[in-house]
């Protein structure tokens, strides 16, 4: 058995293996996240919310996607066809194609590039092509407007998010994720993650986060009330659902990215216990659960506020911080506090 | 056929299939999407060569920043596409000319290409392999040629105040958020209650 993984045939076998085992747990996750969702905007509005398909209703996210499949795709008269049907398939294909450089536990990324926080970046730049494609496609005035406003938005927020993270490339010297994770292992557990030396940049980061993957409060794409459901309008059936599918795998890998990024990984909060990679998805969990949280109990911004935010308020706090982090890790401020490349990368 | 080469004429197909059908597509928006393709495919050859942070750049920039840009002004065009084809078929023949001259030209080069033996040996990867590629761009830019890299910025920086200088109007016929006094107004200030007496009202 080990000579047949050696040949060309078994390492192409074992890639495959691996691919299939990382799609199932994001698939299988993504159930359960729009039913915990769903759950959680329920309980803040003092609803039972869903509860009758299996026991507490946790088979309900099953049962949509059925119906989902079996229903008939509308196609509108006046869309371009072709693209009309490729929207979908892009955004949800690059929502999972980011998953194969994120590491659940030690080693455990399909692929453990250089560039892995690059990758993660270039492919979230590329989301916003599902949902320009999807609106432009439906030759409709709603769609086009979401779109647009996504378009726009998710622009905005990537700059600031992209200077975030520079900060943190900078406190490591590395761009691989392994690295970031190993760089925040101190001997003060919790304490020792980025999310001290970079405090305020992790809530401007999850700010973003929200505004990036078009989550209320900032989900102006599709907001019902001006443009029914926005770049969604002509959607119908299974490309429906590869959209929203896509959407909330690419909230989850948020979740992981500011996992990652700014509390640890899979590294332990108190030192002593095990690391492991139940607390990764323990930490993506609580994260998606805040997600959530704001999803219930915050109202929509307008969307010269959402602009505003975004350049005038996070891209200069971004960039400044870029500068002082420089800093201070260049002369070593507080010794290995921000300069962390002297340990881990 | 290793998985290498098979990698390489995929992506250096897709980049000419894409290339040839920007030009040929007959809505100006299926031809920025094959512009799109062309872009991916050439950050694919960049991974094959080992570049991999110049192949993650280019999606990020040209991909992620500028393709959105053109797709974003291409899509609110309202083109008439058959007077658009028949322009093209006006100037086909100057076109046609231009490029067989530079086909031409392309030929005499490669003709007469020879390479020297000094230029082959210099062609030894000059970075020690212990650096990764990012580190080492790094180290040049930031270190050895950081005068001409901050000037090259200082360049991009005065092109875009001009354009904006050249493009901005104060419009004083629009209405304005003010967003500090929208948020400091008080709610207390804002809404006041009345007892309203039944079968009276104010």
């Amino acid at each position: 058995m080990a000579e047949f993984f050696a040949t060309p045939f078994g390492t192409v076998v074992i890639i495959f293996a691996q691919c299939l085992a990382m799609l199932g747990f994001v698939m299988v996750s993504l159930l359960f996240l729009v039913y915990g969702d769903r759950k959680v905007w329920a309980a803040v509005q003092i609803r039972r919310g869903p509860n009758v398909v299996g026991a507490f209703g946790l088979l309900q996210s099953v049962a949509d996607a059925l119906k989902y499949v079996v229903k008939e795709i509308v196609i509108p008269a006046g869309a371009d066809k072709t693209v009309f049907l490729l929207a979908p398939l892009v955004s949800f294909v690059l929502a999972v194609i980011a998953w194969s450089v994120i590491p659940m536990s030690e080693g455990w990324a399909l692929s453990d590039i250089n560039v892995a926080v690059l990758y993660i970046f270039a492919v979230s730049s590329l989301e916003v092509y599902g949902v320009i494609m999807g609106g432009w496609a439906s030759n409709s005035k709603y769609p086009f407007l979401g779109s647009l406003r996504s378009a726009a938005q998710m622009i905005s927020y990537e700059v600031s998010l992209g200077l975030i993270i520079i900060g943190v490339i900078i406190s490591t010297g590395s761009l691989n994720f392994g690295d970031i994770v190993w760089a925040q292992d101190t001997k003060y557990g919790f304490f020792g993650w980025y999310w001290l030396p970079h405090f305020p940049m992790v809530f401007l980061f999850f700010i973003s986060c929200l505004a990036e993957t078009n989550r209320p409060p900032f989900d102006l794409p599709e907001a019902e009330s001006e443009l029914v459901a926005g770049y969604q309008v002509e959607y119908s059936a299974t490309a429906f659902l590869l959209f929203m599918a896509g959407e909330y795998i690419a909230i989850f890998l948020m979740c992981a990215l500011t996992s990652l990024l700014f509390f640890g990984g899979w590294l332990s909060p108190i030192p002593g216990l095990p690391d492991g990679v139940l607390w990764m998805i323990g930490k993506m969990a609580f994260f998606f659960f805040m997600f959530a949280m704001i999803k219930a109990i915050t109202p929509r911004y307008r969307y010269d506020q959402l602009m505003r935010i975004g350049w005038k308020v996070f891209l200069p706090l971004s960039l400044a911080w870029v500068v002082i982090i420089a800093f201070l890790a260049k002369f070593e401020v507080l010794g290995a506090f921000w300069a962390r490349f002297t340990m881990g990368g | 056929m290793t998985a290498m080469a098979f990698a390489f004429y995929l992506f250096a197909a897709s980049v000419v299939v894409g290339g040839l059908f920007t030009v040929i597509s007959r809505n100006p928006v299926h031809s920025v999407l094959w512009l799109i393709l062309s872009f991916i495919s050439a950050a694919g050859l960049f991974v094959l060569l080992g570049a991999e942070f110049v192949a993650m750049l280019l999606v990020i920039v040209y991909v992620g920043a500028v393709a959105v840009l053109f797709l974003f002004v291409v899509m609110m065009l309202d083109v008439d596409f058959a007077e658009l084809k028949a322009e093209m078929a006006r100037y086909m023949p100057l076109a046609l000319l231009i490029g067989l001259i530079l086909l031409m030209q392309f030929g005499i080069a490669y003709g007469a290409w020879e390479v020297s033996g000094g230029a082959e040996a210099a062609r030894v990867a000059p970075t020690p392999l212990d650096i990764q590629n990012t580190t080492a761009l790094g180290l040049l830019l930031y270190d050895k040629y950081f005068l001409l890299f901050q000037l090259a910025g200082l360049i991009l920086l005065v092109a875009m105040i001009g354009a904006i200088v050249l493009s901005l109007r104060h419009r004083t016929d629009v209405k304005r958020q003010n967003v500090l006094h929208q948020m400091w107004r008080d709610p207390a200030k804002a809404m006041e209650l009345k007892d309203v007496k039944p079968g009276q009202g104010l």
